[in-house]
């Protein structure tokens, strides 16, 4: 078996740990429920919960990208990071950018019938 | 002679380890591009949610408790893939099947609740063809809950390879490639969780 040498080392600097799982699936269990709760219980008002919601949300997906995809953690230049940083940056330009110009067409249209019948009156 | 073989050997053993994290890291770019795929679908979602064309809304038709449900199921599922990743650091064969039997069990149970919920959503008369809401919503769940029907697959194959294989640089690469195509299920699942349904009540 001449694979064997080459399996034991890539297993022995994978860099799971037992704790980082427990870590990111009980922090992940926590602000699961939590988010649920604070909607079920209409702990806050409009606006502020929708906030706190994305906070939450967020905070769990930086939670599980350290303890269950472990990134950052693999040997030194971080490619992982650094094509993970551009797909944020082109995913808040692409999302930021369409909801932004859609909601303002929409906006728009939507005065359309009300300014011409300003126009003929 | 002894030399030449030794050094040949070693060339090979580092072709196979840079291929191991090349294929790594390959694998994690196809993620990014997916997470692409599923940010022009929450787009698509933002813009279309209110406009339900005089049919039902998103508060009338979710079920928070059996999404909440849902949730948990996958991210126990997640959970359980790494604990067999664990387990095959350590060549625990037995521990690392009873790990991948239970995320296979999880998934398939998360896809089933899915399929439950959209059967009766449509029975409902909610379907995909009702409204331009909906439409982008079954669009947006459903590309997530195939994805998961597809990694039910992978590790369906994946533990058949085991089997026969057992955990070799090649299994072992597999494992670690489906353990993180399904933490990133995951997470894309937190955000359709907090979008889609979560906001969709407040």
């Amino acid at each position: 078996m001449h694979g064997e040498p080459i399996l034991e080392k890539l297993q022995k600097e994978w860099h799971g740990t037992l704790n980082a799982y427990l870590i990111g699936f009980f922090l992940s269990l926590f602000l699961t429920s939590l988010s649920f709760y604070l909607v079920i219980n209409h702990s806050f008002e409009g606006s502020t919960l929708i906030y706190a919601l994305i906070g939450l949300g967020v905070l769990q997906a930086i939670g599980q990208l350290i303890f269950f995809l472990h990134i950052g953690q693999e040997k030194k230049p971080h490619f992982g990071v650094i094509a993970l940083a551009f797909t944020v940056l082109i995913l808040l330009i692409v999302m930021i950018g369409s909801i932004w110009i859609m909601h303002d067409l929409n906006k728009r249209v939507m005065n359309m019938p009300k300014m011409n019948m300003e126009t003929t009156k | 002679m002894h030399h030449t073989t030794s050094h040949e050997n070693h060339a090979l053993h580092d072709f196979r380890e840079e291929s191991f994290s090349n294929t790594i890291f390959g694998f994690w770019l196809y993620l990014m591009t997916d997470c692409l795929l599923f940010a022009t679908l929450f787009c698509t979602f933002a813009v279309l949610h209110s406009q339900t064309a005089n049919g039902p809304t998103s508060v009338q038709i979710f079920d928070l408790k059996l999404v909440f449900t849902e949730t948990l199921i996958l991210l126990l599922s997640s959970f359980t893939s790494g604990l067999a990743l664990l387990a095959s650091l350590k060549n625990k064969k037995s521990q690392m099947f009873l790990w991948l039997g239970l995320s296979f069990i999880l998934g398939a149970m998360f896809v089933s609740i899915e399929l439950f919920e959209f059967n009766s959503l449509i029975f409902e008369g909610a379907s995909f063809q009702r409204s331009a809401f909906l439409s982008s919503y079954f669009t947006l769940v459903g590309t997530h809950g195939l994805h998961v029907s597809f990694g039910l697959l992978f590790l369906a194959v994946l533990i058949v390879q085991l089997i026969v294989c057992g955990i070799t640089v090649e299994t072992f690469r597999r494992l670690v490639l489906f353990n993180m195509f399904w933490h990133f299920l995951d997470l894309v699942w937190i955000f359709i969780f907090t979008f889609v349904y979560l906001m969709g009540v407040v």
